[in-house]
């Protein structure tokens, strides 16, 4: 744990001094929505179902940009190295970087979600709690599968095309009920959201025990 | 008597289907420094990384003190300093930043502490503020050297050390390095420097094409030793 603390503050810390990630996802969180809003221009009443895949989609192409920065940070002068070369269990290394991830996902999804709302004109703030649950299930199961994956592909050379293409196809459950949650909570609360939230949650516990147990496998050649 | 720090038996590996390492036995006791020539692409570099347990052999047994590495507990790497051909430093953090990331992964007591006397001893106080980014090549080998050095190893694996150095911080390191293995430090050195190695060096060898094909213990004239390095690259080639 003190491990993935120290990778965590770390990582926060670089992110905080050169703002990379934010920018990049920044950016490319509104041009993808103005693109997605423009190019569906939908009526005041069908722009509440367009949301949740407005959202989703937008989600998921920033926060790949941000998460594969993650770990090309540890590429940079051989510095996964000076972690495999520490008294550390790499899955120590994965929850640090895992951990980073959410918090990034996490301010990806605070420059989206209020976005989303403003050009879908779709009234976020009466439904927020069951938002936020929606957005934190997706937002882990996202990081949880996308670290992994980041970590294979970093050790390749084709790791900005390859991340996209290897969590993309596994990230579709997580997708589908993430849009399922949070269609169900913008018509009629988290109790409706019941079943969508279960696959999330499901996805959630797979992909974070399978990152924890194959990490090691997957930085350690 | 302790294990020794090092105990290496038939040890391989390729990459791709391209041995790299074929067949090297070494023994390194506490005390010894071994110094390791050879070619380009010879196989130091992936000896080291396998001795730093970064890389898994492909054949071969590998001890360290006494533990077989194949199992390698995360408190076996307490006991070693590894110094690659990069830094292993995050260019945008500062030094002390980066030594005080690693103390904490390290778990070090008394970390400032020791932080600010590495930064000291790699002569980095003025550049300490700085991030690393923006460090020329010997000031980045001196802060590689102080990660090394930050939690005490008992094994010291060295890539390169002294590329990059101006004279003073190689004479720096060489001081350390004799000071080190007095002290019962296990020490093992890849370089082309010879004449920057040979007199810290208690046993010499050089590997070529994977295998340790040239050992000599002890002292040796440089002279020597590049007659000895001619003829092993002219035997085997």
């Amino acid at each position: 744990m003190r491990g993935a603390l120290a990778i965590l503050a770390k990582d926060l810390r670089i992110e905080w001094r050169t703002r990379e990630s934010v920018a990049s996802v920044f950016v490319l969180g509104v041009l993808l929505l103005v693109v997605l809003t423009v190019a569906h221009d939908p009526t005041p009443e069908a722009a509440p179902s367009l949301a949740p895949v407005v959202l989703w989609v937008t989600f998921v192409f920033t926060g790949m940009a941000g998460i594969q920065r993650g770990f090309l940070l540890e590429r940079e002068n051989d510095c996964l190295a000076g972690l495999l070369s520490a008294p550390l269990d790499p899955a120590d290394i994965y929850a640090g970087k895992l951990a980073a991830n959410v918090i990034l996902l996490g301010v990806t999804q605070l420059v989206v979600v209020p976005l989303v709302g403003l050009l879908l004109h779709v009234d976020l703030w009466s439904v927020l709690p069951g938002l936020l649950v929606v957005l934190l299930l997706g937002n882990l199961g996202f990081a949880a599968l996308a670290t992994l994956f980041a970590a294979v592909a970093a050790r390749t050379r084709a790791r900005e095309t390859l991340v996209p293409l290897l969590v993309l196809p596994l990230l579709v459950p997580l997708l589908i009920g993430a849009v399922q949650a949070t269609q169900a909570v913008l018509a009629g609360g988290l109790g409706e959201a019941r079943d969508a939230l279960a696959v999330l949650l499901a996805f959630d516990v797979v992909f974070a025990v399978a990152g924890w147990l194959l990490f090691t496998y997957v930085v350690r050649d | 008597m302790d294990a020794p720090p090092i105990c290496a038996e038939g040890l391989g590996r390729g990459f791709a289907g391209t041995p790299v390492l074929a067949g090297v036995d070494l023994v390194v006791q506490a005390g010894d420094a071994v110094v390791l020539l050879g070619p380009n692409g010879a196989g130091k570099t992936t000896l080291l990384r396998v001795l730093a347990l970064l890389l898994r052999p492909g054949a071969g047994r590998l001890t360290l003190f006494g533990t077989a590495a194949a199992a390698a507990p995360p408190a076996l790497r307490r006991r070693i300093g590894y110094v690659g051909h990069e830094s292993l430093c995050y260019p945008d953090l500062t030094a002390a930043e980066n030594l005080a990331f690693y103390a904490r992964l390290f778990d070090l007591p008394e970390a400032p502490a020791r932080v600010a006397t590495l930064v000291a001893w790699a002569g980095l106080e003025g550049a300490a503020r700085r991030p690393v980014r923006t460090y020329s090549r010997g000031m980045a080998q001196r802060l590689a050297l102080a990660r090394a050095l930050l939690h005490a190893p008992d094994l010291l694996l060295l890539d390169e050390p002294f590329a990059g150095l101006d004279p003073e911080a190689v004479a720096m390191l060489q001081r350390r390095l004799e000071e080190l293995r007095r002290a019962g430090h296990a020490i093992v050195l890849a370089t082309h420097d010879l004449e920057r190695a040979a007199p810290l060096a208690t046993r010499l060898a050089i590997l070529h094409r994977g295998r340790i094909a040239w050992a000599h213990e002890g002292a040796a004239e440089p002279t020597a030793v590049a007659s000895a390095y001619q003829a092993v690259i002219t035997r085997r080639a």
